[in-house]
């Protein structure tokens, strides 16, 4: 084994042996819901998902399982890139061509039930009651209308990976990540390298439309004090104190005063991490999957900085979750209902943290010590302790217009107060014409 | 020919249809049977959908309708007056610039006696080449930080562009992509163009003391008319519909295509983001509602203008 891959390794083999321990006993449950209906006519049912590799890998692995148990029911897996997914789902619905169980982005869910892909979680199947029994608080922001539409299998929560070489080079101390956000801008600043007005290497990648406007919406402004959203969801309170714009101020400075990197370095901020020349960037669990194979370097995991040292502790939680498409009846909706069962069940929930990287969504699990104690896990687990899930109303569009107004500071150098109003105003406008529609 | 093709058809049935119908009779109706499959597919994959389109357009999101709120909408949408704006940029910038490097290569590669296979097939490549692979390749070059036309500035002392993520820059540089690549297209109409002028005209002309500019200008231009206008309608109507360049070189990533800040959207691109990212077909479809009138119009216009009476 290459040494490089040694925390990596430790950690894979730590986690695969208490997955494998725990699979025993989680197992018995869901075979004895799997086999009590396991009679009738055989049905194929159809289940997408966008093309994130390990998702893809796993998603496959679970079917052949689920099928080995249930012989009657064939499970199509179908996926297609994460940018054309959307668009992927709306034609097909519209086209009645759907698939009967789809996974999707928390976030989407107000959007897919609007345009009616989505039918709520049978009563029969899971209760609103045993739904919060099993799942963590969080799951309950993705309710709509008192009604769950779609099951996850688990959670991501952000954490700041660090390239140990890269800081080891640069003078730094390599078992040392920045604790706030200003070290981290120092730290980052000595190991950004520019050549002729060119990047080469870049300390931190500031990015919005990845990680970044979930960090600056749930992270920046809570630890700047500023609560972002109202209680029933429907105002954006951003700008409700002065706070709100110095927090965004010092977002912005991070792309461009402070020159520590650039957001569409080497594509994204995935990518150059992982080709080494980026040495801190923020992401989600999910990166975990893939970066275990891909990084040649030694690196680590911590959980995000704070503004101050010991300050308030704030984190981005969200989730895919899995529907059951509008319309699906009869003998194919037993076989997706059986299907997501299958999907939220515990065991699968341990095999996904380790094939996938994202953590249990079963409450049950989510305290388990010896995912908590993991030094590639546990800083994620710990920051969901303090993870807010945004309750979007229309992801793409809010997403969009954060893009579009942080662009014209980037790009058009409007200034940043007269921006950051009209961004909190667009904000608005989109909550605002949604929950018009909803009374 | 025919009793090759009838022949096979007579033997393995020798029945009741051929002895009341006529040969003439029978023959047309093969030849209807044949049409009606490419019929029903224009019929059923351009003709209805289009007229689908036209009804969704009156109706908005919610169901309400039919109604002109669609319009009324894109009146007062920023981005729509944008997306708008910009296609006509592309046209502007496109089309002339296309087909006069079209045009250059074509005069060119005229001279050139000898590899002249070589410099078609190479200056004919982009069009050919899938416009998403093409778009991606130019992404990569268009790269502030790592890519080649910067790293090429560089040697020149002239600083880095920010090509693609600069609003101002942004449509100039994906008009670059669609001029390069359709640039050979015109090229070879145009080589066709011009093989199909007379020689005799080219001689006499020259015998009368006309200078190279004077030949071109006089008897080569003019009798090039219907390739321009050839060239100009389908290079508009292209232009018009500008979609897969602006989505490969500005989509992704999270990102809609058409940014930064819509700087690159075009009507297509914007038709797509409402309709799937927005998940507004009404909205979309009236925007496609009105793309189509653009067309229409564009292309009735220049049919009148541009086609002249031209004769030998």
């Amino acid at each position: 084994m290459r040494p490089s891959y040694k925390v990596a390794g430790a950690a894979l083999l730590a986690v695969s042996m208490l997955a494998g321990c725990g699979g025993s006993q989680g197992g018995g449950a869901t075979n004895g819901t799997g086999s009590a209906g396991g009679s009738g006519n055989p049905v194929t049912i159809t289940y997408w998902q966008y093309s994130y590799p390990s998702k893809v890998t796993e998603i496959k692995k679970l079917i052949d399982e689920f099928e080995k148990q249930n012989p009657n029911i064939k499970v199509v897996e179908q996926d297609f890139p994460y940018d054309q997914y959307n668009q992927k789902v709306a034609a097909a619905m519209h086209a009645g061509k759907g698939p009967d169980i789809l996974n999707l982005y928390y976030g989407w869910i107000p959007q897919y039930v609007k345009e009616g892909y989505l039918q709520p979680i049978p009563e029969d199947f899971m209760s609103n009651q045993q739904i919060e029994d099993y799942y963590i608080p969080m799951i309950q922001d993705s309710k709509l209308d008192g009604k769950y539409y779609a099951l996850p299998i688990a959670v991501r929560s952000l954490a700041l990976f660090w390239n140990k070489d890269m800081f080891q080079k640069a003078g730094l101390n390599p078992d040392q990540p920045p604790k706030t956000w200003d070290e981290l801008i120092q730290d980052a600043k000595k190991m950004t390298v520019y050549e002729n007005g060119k990047l080469k290497q870049e300390g931190f990648a500031p990015d919005v439309q990845g990680q970044g406007y979930h960090v600056f919406e749930e992270v920046l402004l809570r630890q700047w004090g500023v609560t972002p959203f109202s209680d029933d969801h429907k105002k954006v309170l951003w700008n409700s104190s002065p706070a709100g714009l110095q927090a965004f101020q010092y977002w912005m400075d991070m792309f461009g005063k402070d020159q520590i990197g650039d957001p569409n370095f080497e594509t994204d901020y995935e990518t150059a991490f992982k080709a080494g020349n980026c040495g801190m960037i923020i992401d989600g669990s999910f990166a975990l999957g893939g970066f275990k194979q891909a990084l040649k370097f030694n690196w680590g995991v911590t959980t995000l900085p704070t503004k101050d040292a010991g300050g308030t502790e704030s984190n981005f939680g969200s989730y895919w979750v899995n529907g059951i498409a509008k319309g699906v009846s009869g003998d194919k909706l037993q076989a997706a209902e059986k299907f997501l069962k299958f999907l939220i069940s515990e065991q699968t929930q341990k095999e996904w943290l380790q094939s996938v990287g994202e953590l249990p969504a079963a409450k049950s699990l989510s305290s388990d010590p010896s995912i908590a104690s993991d030094p590639i896990y546990g800083p994620f687990v710990k920051g969901l302790q303090n993870a807010h899930a945004t309750y979007f109303v229309n992801e793409s569009e809010e997403r969009q217009a954060i893009i579009d107004e942080t662009n014209k500071i980037l790009l058009n150098h409007q200034p940043v107060d007269q921006v950051f109003n009209e961004l909190v105003q667009k904000e608005q406008s989109i909550r605002d014409k949604y929950f018009s529609g909803q009374s | 020919m025919k009793s090759v093709v009838l022949e096979p058809r007579r033997t393995p049935q020798p029945g009741m249809a051929s002895r009341r119908m006529t040969l003439a009779a029978r023959r047309a109706l093969t030849a209807y049977a044949f049409l009606t499959v490419p019929v029903l597919f224009f019929v059923g994959i351009r003709i209805l959908p289009t007229l689908y389109a036209f009804g969704m357009s009156l109706f908005t999101d919610d169901g309400k309708g039919p109604t002109l709120a669609n319009f009324k909408t894109m009146v007062g949408d920023e981005v729509f007056r944008r997306a708008l704006g910009n296609t006509l940029l592309y046209v502007v910038i496109t089309v002339p610039l296309q087909m006069a490097a079209g045009l250059a290569l074509a005069l060119l590669i005229g001279r050139v006696t000898r590899l002249r296979g070589f410099y078609r097939t190479v200056y004919f490549l982009p069009y050919i080449t899938s416009v998403v692979a093409v778009s991606w390749v130019w992404r990569l070059m268009y790269d502030p930080n790592s890519g080649v036309i910067n790293e090429v500035l560089g040697w020149f002392h002239i600083p880095a562009q920010l090509w693609l993520r600069d609003p101002h820059e942004a449509l100039l540089a994906v008009s670059i992509v669609m001029i390069w690549q359709n640039a050979g297209f015109a090229m070879l109409i145009f080589m066709a163009g011009l093989e199909a002028i007379p020689r005799s005209f080219l001689e006499a002309a020259r015998v009368d003391g006309a200078g190279p500019w004077q030949v071109f200008r006089w008897v080569t231009w003019p009798l090039l008319n219907p390739t321009v206008v050839f060239l100009a309608v389908t290079g508009v109507i292209s232009a018009l519909q500008t979609f897969t360049q602006i989505e490969n070189l500005t989509g992704g990533s999270g990102g809609q295509a058409g940014g930064p800040l819509n700087s690159t959207v075009s009507m297509v691109v914007y038709v797509y983001n409402s309709g799937f990212n927005d998940f507004n077909l009404q909205y979309a479809s009236a925007v496609t509602v009105v793309l189509f009138v653009l067309i229409l119009l564009v292309t009735l216009i220049q049919l009148k203008v541009l086609n002249r009476a031209y004769e030998y």
